[in-house]
């Protein structure tokens, strides 16, 4: 195989059954995952060529989800659930919280669990409410969960491909409003750990980080900040739990600047961890405070409301240029 | 009819109904020979698809010509209105529309059982009942055009906010109604959701709760067959309504599409809450003749036939052929009504069209009742960074 471009969405399909291909153990089991391919059309097309045992239409239960997940992954199968949006994880969050997070340390490591959670997350694509939200901080502070998201086709294909595979419940953040954008895939690379950063864009006088949906809008920002002959480094973070400190020290020690920027809340949010880290970290190094760009601490707006909340360039350039005065 | 159907309206027979779970649903073995009988036997249904009057021994109901015509009136302009969003949603107006078609009967005879002092807690797609409670249509809107996410006072027409994660309004639903019980008043309260919620757990929790308080709460699940993709039988192996049986209260199917047979079947649940006798849960097995919502592609996962043969079965023509026959209502009244409907379809486009995008400060207007300096600190931020932009309007918005 070679490289081949496709949208992240065909590339977390073109995972997913690669994965059930693979290993009879995995299942996929969601609401409407079955003969519609998900509201998004992730597993489209699965169904028919797996069947209704290994890719499972479930009754509409989030609890029940995950809750069976478990079970299954007890048994030694290997779930992959999906969330239809990140609003309705909340009736699994106790069994994602309370069940699957700790019971490998309460069996003292002699069971694993290897459930997938696949959750379509953040706005920007003009929907109602609890279809747009950022919640990934409400899971990075649980221990026993892996929290991770892509921002591009390859990262889509490779970490699902690493999510299948660990032996830790992984909550696979996909970001919903890049679902369609498109990028190289080379099918044979293999690629780093899951939880390393990558440099998505080199520079010397500031670091922006990011994740998921705002890298795209972090390497826009850089791009806009080269024609004012500013050199911007993105690194993307593609974990948030664990988080990979070394490359985001190692950057800042280069550039001396960090904005970190996420679609979430900025209060209680994961630019809080990486502030807090990377100042303790860094602090002869840093020329100026870490800076945060994100959401408010209100509730996500309706989707007339959403371009004024969520992080777009103008809001990026501004903490750049806060950052770069001091 | 079914042993539980008779036990909607008897309670008190409740102790007999021990088998009714494991018999399948029976036919009309109670039903007197001399009356006309209904063509669809495990329903409770007063009016079939061809628009005869039939009877049933538990749900007499008895309406004048003028209710009659307002039920078929009520029918009509829900689903004009239902039409006319989902061409607004074509037209980019709203990002998303929920219709209701199909289930104009089982919300407006459900709606228009309801007392003014009732109070319902809906799912996202009761326009109908919203349209009985006096809610002005427009201002169901505004949530699926994006300026909101409610645009109503839930008090003013005892008719709550709609609710998207499914399931979770019956749980408020009957707490409020412990609350209506607790103050001793004789009013009832109402839950919607579809066949789909009913395995949330939030919904077993509702069931519980009502059961073991004794609320009174009537649970009313539009089973219209598919939640998104997937059909009933994906959510449960025994017909909804015997749920009851197990939390010890009463469950009754009735004849979705038949608004005479819904309104009486309500009427006496509500009844039997304000006696004190507790939940009830309705069943009202409709379709969805639509796509789930605007977003949705139904021929993804079903046959043309399966609306085909739901067509016939159609909630307002049935109406509509028992008013004829009977003379209860004349051309006068179908032309007046359908010139109503087009005035209403006029004043929804025109309002929506006039539906300013809110102020970008409103964003932090309600985010707490009681304030909190965290968003007074991010609200000042944000208007200073909105007013940075000297020379665009948002500078102007910004103050
Ligand atoms: C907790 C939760 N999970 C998933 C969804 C996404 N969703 C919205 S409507 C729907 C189907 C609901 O079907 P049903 O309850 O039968 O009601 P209907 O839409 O058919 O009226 C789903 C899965 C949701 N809104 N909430």
């Amino acid at each position: 195989m070679a490289m081949e471009k496709m949208s992240i969405a065909k590339a977390l399909n073109e995972s997913l059954r690669k994965a059930l291909d693979t290993d009879p153990k995995v299942l996929i089991m969601g609401e409407d995952v079955g003969k519609l391919g998900g509201v998004f059309r992730i597993t489209d097309g699965l169904q028919k060529d797996f069947g209704e045992d290994r890719v499972i239409d479930t009754p509409l239960a989030e609890s029940g989800i995950v809750g069976t997940a478990i079970g299954l992954a007890l048994r030694g199968y290997r779930p992959i659930v999906e969330i239809q949006f990140d609003g309705f994880v909340f009736p699994a969050y106790d069994q994602i919280v309370t069940q699957l997070a700790k019971m490998h340390a309460r069996a003292l490591g002699k069971i694993k669990l290897p459930v997938v959670v696949r959750i379509p997350y953040g706005g920007g694509i003009g929907a109602v409410e609890h279809h747009s939200e950022s919640p990934e901080a409400l899971f990075a502070h649980v221990a026993g969960l892996k929290v991770v998201s892509p921002s591009n086709a390859s990262d889509a294909y490779w970490m699902m491909q690493q999510a299948v595979q660990s032996d830790d419940p992984i909550i696979f953040f996909e970001p919903k409003r890049r679902y369609w954008d498109k990028g190289e895939v080379e099918t044979d690379s293999i690629p780093g750990p899951l939880h390393r950063a990558a440099v998505a864009r080199t520079g010397s006088d500031l670091t922006l980080v990011a994740y998921g949906p705002m890298v795209k809008v972090c390497l826009e920002a850089a791009a806009a900040a080269q024609e004012e002959g500013k050199s911007i480094e993105v690194l993307d973070l593609r974990s948030m739990s664990p988080i990979d400190f070394d490359a985001i020290q190692t950057s800042v020690e280069k550039t001396r600047r960090l904005v970190v920027v996420h679609e979430a809340p900025v209060f209680y949010g994961s630019g809080a961890e990486i502030a807090a880290r990377i100042t303790e970290r860094c602090f002869y190094h840093l020329e100026a405070p870490v800076l945060r760009v994100g959401g408010y601490h209100v509730p996500y707006p309706p989707a007339r409301l959403e371009d004024e909340y969520l992080p777009g360039l103008d809001r990026v350039l501004d903490a750049v240029d806060r950052s770069l005065a001091y | 009819m079914t042993v539980e159907s008779t036990a909607a309206s008897k309670p008190r027979r409740s102790s007999k109904r021990t088998s009714a779970v494991k018999t399948p649903a029976r036919t009309s073995a109670k039903t007197p020979a001399k009356t006309p009988q209904s063509s669809e036997p495990e329903l409770v249904q007063l009016l079939t698809p061809e628009g005869e009057r039939v009877e049933h021994p538990d749900y007499e109901i008895d309406l004048t010509a003028e209710e009659l015509r307002g039920l078929y009136r009520d029918m009509v302009l829900t689903r004009r209105f239902d039409a006319e969003a989902t061409a607004l949603q074509r037209q980019g107006e709203l990002g998303l529309w929920a219709s209701l078609l199909g289930q104009e009967a089982a919300q407006i005879g459900s709606g228009r059982a309801l007392r003014d002092d009732d109070y319902v807690f809906p799912t996202y797609r009761e326009h109908g009942v919203a349209w009985c409670r006096g809610v002005d249509p427009t201002n169901l809107l505004g949530m699926f055009r994006g300026v909101n996410h409610g645009g109503w006072d839930p008090n003013s027409n005892n008719f709550h906010l709609y609710t998207i994660v499914i399931g979770s309004q019956t749980l408020h639903a009957t707490g409020y109604a412990m609350g209506v019980a607790k103050d001793g008043a004789d009013s009832a309260v109402i839950a919607y959701f579809g066949d789909g919620a009913s395995s949330q757990g939030d919904v077993a929790e509702s069931f519980t709760f009502s059961a073991v308080y004794n609320a009174p709460v009537v649970f009313f699940c539009q089973n219209n067959q598919w939640a998104i993709s997937e059909p009933t039988e994906k959510q449960t192996r025994v017909p909804l309504y015997q749920r009851a049986q197990g939390f010890g209260f009463p469950g009754v199917r009735v004849d979705g599409n038949d608004v005479l047979a819904c309104l009486a079947v309500t009427r006496s649940a509500l009844e039997r809450a304000r006696r004190g006798e507790g939940p009830t849960l309705v069943e009202a097995f409709t379709y969805r003749m639509g796509a789930h919502t605007t977003s949705d592609d139904p021929t993804k996962y079903r046959a043309d036939e399966e609306r085909a043969s739901w067509e016939a079965k159609d909630p307002i023509l049935r109406l509509r052929t028992y008013l004829e026959k009977q003379g209860s209502a004349d051309e006068a009244f179908f032309t007046a009504l359908d010139e109503e409907s087009e005035t209403l379809g006029k004043r929804v486009r025109e309002a929506v069209r006039a539906m300013p995008d809110p102020d970008p400060m409103a964003i932090f207007d309600h985010a707490y009742a009681d304030g909190n300096p965290l968003v007074d600190e991010e609200r000042a931020q944000f208007a200073a960074y909105q007013a940075s932009f000297a020379d665009s309007d948002s500078a102007e918005e910004g103050k």
